[in-house]
């Protein structure tokens, strides 16, 4: 079949060997888990083929944690690696350490980031609107299982063939045909394209829903600054993600077809590769931690008990951000031999963005000024996301010189900076929003002990992981390496594994934190909706909130809408009424199904099973546009009996 | 911009089978042009770049008036807006794009086509 055979299997090194035993070991146990218990029927009826906005998020962020888990094994292999590998081989091939520093950062950003903050947002901005659901749920239900047949490759590479050895970015011409011409390459260009459509879907949805499905009375300056956060990181990623797509699509073109938009040889050019992948790749960092910023005010705002400050600065900052993250790409490729005047030119602006960004810092901080406040988990994410935040920002000020950067690109120096943004500004804030609304997805909170375990863990040990990083960097080490013979740079690298390992307890808090809190459920429950004293409309319904979120559209006059409704007694509700939602769907699945085996196909030139599988998606497609729209129909009645057993 | 629930694309006129035909005919025209630009020959690079330059703009104007139905008489301001945004970031992204490649060009080809090695130096 293809290229497809035998020799595909990971039998080339153990270590690989034991990577694809723990990947089906664990998915087999999971299903057998789910056939024991007898839950087929229910996960099929109730999570795979549903359309509600709050089981489709919840169904993100568990895809997230599980890759998370994946890309952190990732870091801790690479970690021990290099503590081990002075002077010797260490236990890693290069072929493979090669596999694994790919693999880890395009895990972490499309595999674990994305569907994080997606998830959120998916379950979190319709709450906060005041909305029954996004504005195209069937969509929605597409764009997750595109995201998951992306995921479904990328696991897949570890047990058959190999994962690219090319890094995440993946830069011609060493990705091209004729330098990488196995599978890798095409494993990472097809799980990450299927994933950025579902993602670009993902962008589309959320934009239009926050245009249009609004609660009556709430005007664009009354969204909580989540919603505002989410929509401009919605909007960058409607506009960036094409780029990503494209770029991809051309590299596939290259190396499947013989085509030569990147190989120098036949009239292409290299650069534009790295021109096209940044100009996606720099909105993508803003996409990834603007959602944070969302979460982080709301969190500042409820654990201070005051309103936030400067709200109106901050939807402007947000905005800026959104617009000159366009502006920037190049600093990513500084030395590759643009003259003075365009990098100067991409410096300052890089310098700039730093401006809207600091405003966001003093107004968090500002909140905090005179408030009362509560030191919870999520608040204790928010503070450390700060301290930490600030140290990477002005290492990435100082990386935006480009004399500075031509001295420190490409070293350990610029892998501790772009760590020390994405794991404050994103991470962080994704476990802060995971903690802050736990109890609205469940009915129960988590457990604050293990939290604050989990924090204070992850917090140091991100210190130790990644501060001997930025001294490697000056004394010359480069990034990726797979062994060194510079005895001086041991004790350092020592030092960060035993950082990564303070990170693995982080991440064994976490899920110590799930299984106590699960299993005190009743103790921690949130019988009210409002276990934090909120302030805005996602607390204003039950935890969890009915398949309706609301028995009557809330009427918004205020910016921290519920706080307001709890000043003032309202009046009784009007009767119940019936309520439409739409019905569950077997198409979305289907089509996540037919993606994921068209991606496949691609991959090993099993040109059959692509055709065939590329029909059924537009089969399905077609079939589902014809169907129309089915919708459920919940009664007044039924309406007025879920309510009435809230009070 | 205040909250609605009607849709931003509902517009007074309902669209037409005339209208997507008429936007169906023009699009397939003003993609022959080019495709037959490139493939009879015959014009200067130059000039061929021209044409499918300006046969994509117009194109993109068709599309936006015959299949998104957006104009400036109907359309809720928001479209508009989204619109504005759009062509300031199309403008960032090629102008952006034009002037890195063209600058890397004219720094690390200095000798295009006769010799497409690049100088070791920097």
């Amino acid at each position: 079949m293809g290229r497809l055979n035998w020799d595909a299997l990971p039998f080339y090194s153990w270590v690989a060997f034991t990577g694809a035993l723990v990947t089906v070991g664990g998915g087999l146990l999971v299903v057998a888990l789910i056939l024991y218990k007898g839950w087929t029927r229910k996960l099929w009826t109730d999570w795979l083929t549903t359309v509600d906005h709050k089981k489709i998020g919840i169904m993100y962020i568990v895809l997230a944690m599980v890759m998370l888990l994946r890309g952190f094994i990732d870091a801790l292999m690479m970690r021990a690696q290099q503590a081990i590998a002075m002077g010797n081989e260490g236990y890693l091939p290069p072929e493979h350490f090669d596999q694994i520093f790919s693999s880890h950062g395009t895990i972490m950003i499309f595999f674990m980031a994305m569907p994080f903050l997606t998830g959120l947002i998916n379950y979190v901005m319709p709450l906060q609107i005041g909305a029954r659901d996004v504005a195209f749920p069937f969509l929605n239900a597409v764009s997750f299982f595109m995201t998951a047949a992306g995921a479904v490759l990328m696991l897949l590479s570890l047990v058959i063939g190999v994962f690219s050895t090319a890094g995440w970015t993946g830069y011609p011409p060493y990705s091209g045909a004729q330098y990488s011409p196995g599978v890798g390459v095409d494993y990472w260009i097809w799980s990450v394209m299927i994933s950025g459509i579902g993602t670009t879907l993902s962008g589309v949805n959320f934009v239009t829903t926050i245009m249009t499905q609004r609660a009556p009375g709430m005007r664009l300056m009354q969204m909580p600054m989540f919603v505002w956060t989410a929509l401009c990181s919605s909007i960058l990623m409607v506009f960036a993600f094409p780029a990503l797509t494209v770029v991809t699509m051309m590299l596939a073109l290259d190396r499947t077809f013989g085509f030569h938009f990147f190989t120098n040889a036949a009239g292409g050019n290299q650069m534009q590769y790295a021109n096209l992948f940044w100009m996606w790749g720099h909105p993508e960092v803003y996409i990834l931690i603007l959602p944070a910023f969302g979460v982080f005010s709301e969190v500042v705002s409820v654990f201070s008990s005051k309103r936030l400050f400067g709200y109106v600065s901050m939807v402007w900052a947000t905005m800026a951000i959104a617009v000159l993250s366009f502006t920037v790409w190049l600093h990513h490729f500084f030395t590759m031999g643009s003259s003075a005047n365009v990098n100067a030119a991409f410096g300052i602006a890089t310098m700039i963005i730093a401006i809207p960004t600091g405003v966001k810092v003093f107004d968090w901080l500002f909140t905090m000024y005179r408030g009362r406040i509560r030191i919870t988990s999520p608040m204790l994410w928010t503070m450390g996301f700060m301290v930490t935040f600030g140290i990477g920002g002005m290492t990435g000020v100082l990386l935006a010189i480009p004399a500075a950067d031509y001295v420190m690109h490409n070293t350990t120096f610029l892998v501790a900076h772009f760590h020390n943004m994405l794991v404050p500004g994103a991470l962080f804030g994704f476990f802060a929003g995971y903690m802050y609304w736990f109890p609205k997805a469940f009915g129960f909170q988590l457990s604050e002990v293990w939290g604050k375990r989990a924090f204070w863990f992850w917090f140091t040990g991100f210190y130790c992981a990644f501060m001997p990083l930025y001294a490697l960097g000056f004394m010359g080490m480069s990034r990726r390496m797979e062994h060194y013979d510079v005895a001086t740079w041991q004790p350092y690298l020592i030092f960060a594994c035993f950082g990564a390992v303070l990170v693995l307890l982080g991440i064994i808090c976490l899920g110590i934190q799930l299984w106590v809190s699960v299993r005190d459920r009743v103790a921690l429950a949130d019988t009210t909706g409002d276990p934090w004293d909120g302030r805005t409309l996602e607390w204003a319904t039950s935890s969890p909130p009915p398949e309706y979120n609301f028995a009557h559209i809330p009427d918004v006059s205020d910016l921290d809408a519920f706080y307001e409704m709890k000043q003032t007694a309202r009046t009784a509700p009007a009767p119940y009424e019936d309520i439409h939602l739409p019905a569950s769907s077997v198409y979305a699945p289907l089509m996540g199904v037919a993606a994921a085996i068209f991606g496949f196909a691609v991959i090993w030139w099993i040109w059959w099973l692509a055709a065939l599988s590329l029909a059924a998606l537009v089969a399905l497609t077609i079939a589902r546009n014809v169907t129309g729209e089915p919708h459920v129909t919940i009664h007044a009645a039924e309406v007025a009996k879920i309510e009435g057993a809230r009070t | 911009m205040s909250a609605s629930h009607t849709s931003p694309t509902a517009n007074p006129q309902s669209p037409t089978y005339t209208g997507y035909l008429t936007g169906y005919v023009l699009a397939a025209v003003l993609s022959v042009i080019p495709f037959g630009a490139v493939m009879l020959g015959g014009l200067s690079t130059h000039a061929v770049m021209v044409i499918i330059g300006l046969t994509a703009l117009i194109q993109a104007a068709v599309q936006l008036k015959y299949f998104l139905h957006i104009d400036f008489k109907h359309s809720p301001k928001e479209n508009l807006f989204a619109l504005a945004f759009a062509v300031v970031l199309v403008v960032l992204m090629i102008g952006g794009s034009l002037w890195i490649v063209s600058d890397l060009n004219a720094r690390m080809m200095p000798a295009m086509g006769a010799n497409m090695e690049m100088p070791q130096e920097l």
